[in-house]
């Protein structure tokens, strides 16, 4: 870690607010995400391969690619978001910022938020970016693909949010990565077929609030509460090492 | 009432117990199990519709009974380690997951095998063995979590947080999949919903259902024994123990 990127927390600013602590994180972690650009660009490097294996592997045709991108573009997201949750603490954990995190006076659920509002922001909503070419290249139609943009731009903080957990419970295994999957997926399902079901619903051209209604409901359970469990699961995890 | 909450987070009290316990409940379990089973398989008329093929349901519902209520009573379990930090909650938690994932695969296999006279294919994405499948995942989550931490303090906090989480999940989990089944493919198959079953065969299902309860409480106790005694190898009741030979 870049010496000059420390936290701006010291131990004489007990007295700064959580919000302000939160900033500071979210500000930090940003700030040390563009020091090492290629991290920022793997997750979407592999959500373009993901999403090119699927007309090579599958079909070409126009009506499969039509009938099934907004699926491929979910899951090759949800794999993306997957692939770069090792990275939400690891560095951290490696370097000990996160013992001082865990240290400071602020509550440590709300500093997990701001480095899991980080790491969606530097993750998934590039990908959210991103979904409109791709979108285009599996001949996606307009409304579809603002219909998925938009299911991606609320699912994917649920799955950085719900990551997050399984991230702070594998932190300093062996085989982080894999068990990390294996953890997750199960728990990342709900949002995969209300996400692919909005696009779905959009492309019979039925309405589609209440399914958005749903996702929005699935992110507030998670902000709500899995800061929390992740910031559990990283007490164990460090007082484990 | 303290006393014996205290006692009961004692590994050293409840070995003493669950070894008086458990003759009784292996007696009991295979006793109830198998006059269910024999009073299902044999004995119980056949279905008018599905003919006998419809008689794995004596042990394809209690296997997928106890598939569901094992991640309930390892949630209650869970919640217990984390809040009063007791010591057999852990156990009861690591005992019981492998159990809890055979039960699962059980009832998968049952319900494929029933599938295929009936249904004419071994799987088909139905709602409810979707979320069965999804179970059997959670299960394997708890267990590869539990397996990669060396530190069993650490270890039971963690799979306890897992659980608790998985527990959230299962509701929206079961309604999303219930939901997304509806939205693709209008029911092409269904699991023939709880008819009003004839006495004769209902019975039988009930008696083979708590006799598995039992032998599950059974397995879960001879299992908890042996993780007690993994866990206290250095202390001088289980040295004490090994010396009379184990008894």
């Amino acid at each position: 870690m870049n010496a000059d990127v420390q936290l701006s927390l010291k131990a004489e600013d007990a007295a700064i607010g959580p919000v302000r602590a939160m900033i500071a994180v979210f500000a930090r972690d940003v700030r040390v995400a563009f020091r090492q650009r290629q991290d920022l660009l793997n997750p979407l490097l592999f959500f373009t391969m993901v999403v090119t294996l699927f007309p090579l592997g599958v079909s070409p045709e126009v009506a499969f690619l039509k009938q099934s991108g907004a699926g491929i573009l979910w899951v090759a997201a949800l794999l993306s978001v997957l692939l770069s949750l090792d990275h939400l603490f690891r560095h951290d954990f490696d370097d000990g910022t996160l013992e001082q995190l865990m240290l400071q006076p602020q509550p440590l659920f709300l500093l997990v938020l701001a480095k899991t509002m980080a790491h969606w922001m530097l993750t998934g909503l590039p990908l959210v970016l991103l979904t409109p070419v791709l979108g285009l290249m599996l001949h996606l139609d307009g409304n579809s693909v603002a219909t998925l943009c938009l299911t991606l731009l609320i699912g994917t903080p649920v799955l950085s949010l719900v990551g997050a957990i399984g991230a702070a419970l594998t932190l300093g295994l062996r085989s982080a990565g894999v068990l990390l999957s294996l953890l997750i997926i199960p728990l990342y399902i709900p949002v995969l077929i209300f996400g692919t079901g909005t696009v779905a619903a959009a492309a019979e051209g039925s309405p589609v609030a209440g399914y958005l209604a749903l996702m929005g409901a699935f992110l507030f359970l998670a902000l709500t509460l899995a800061p929390f469990a992740a910031a559990a699961a990283l007490r164990i995890s460090l007082s484990n090492s | 009432m303290w006393q014996f909450f205290h006692k009961l987070g004692s590994p050293k009290w409840f070995y003493g117990i669950a070894t008086r316990f458990m003759p009784w409940l292996l007696a009991s379990g295979l006793l109830l199990l198998v006059a269910g089973i024999v009073w299902g398989l044999a004995f119980a008329p056949k279905d008018y519709l599905q003919g006998n093929s419809y008689r794995i349901i004596f042990i394809h519902v209690p296997a997928a009974f106890l598939a569901q209520s094992i991640y309930i009573m390892m949630a209650f379990s869970a919640v217990v380690t984390l809040v009063w930090r007791m010591k057999l909650a852990d156990v009861f938690v690591k005992a019981v997951a492998p159990v809890g994932l055979v039960f699962t695969f059980l009832s998968l296999f049952t319900g494929a095998v029933w599938g295929k006279p009936t249904w004419g294919t071994w799987w088909v994405w139905d709602a409810r063995l979707t979320s069965m499948l999804i179970l059997l995942f959670l299960y394997g989550g708890v267990i590869a979590l539990d397996r990669a931490i060396n530190d069993e303090k650490s270890a039971a906090r963690a799979v306890a947080v897992l659980v608790l989480v998985g527990v959230v999940n299962i509701p929206i989990i079961k309604y999303s999949v219930d939901w997304w089944n509806t939205l693709h493919q209008p029911a092409t198959f269904k699991l023939t919903e709880k008819p009003s079953m004839a006495v004769e065969m209902w019975v039988p299902l009930v008696l083979a259902i708590l006799g598995l309860y039992l032998l599950f409480g059974w397995l879960a106790c001879l299992r908890m024994k042996t993780e007690i005694l993994i866990r206290e190898q250095r202390t001088r009741w289980v040295r004490d123990l090994v010396l009379a030979g184990g008894k």
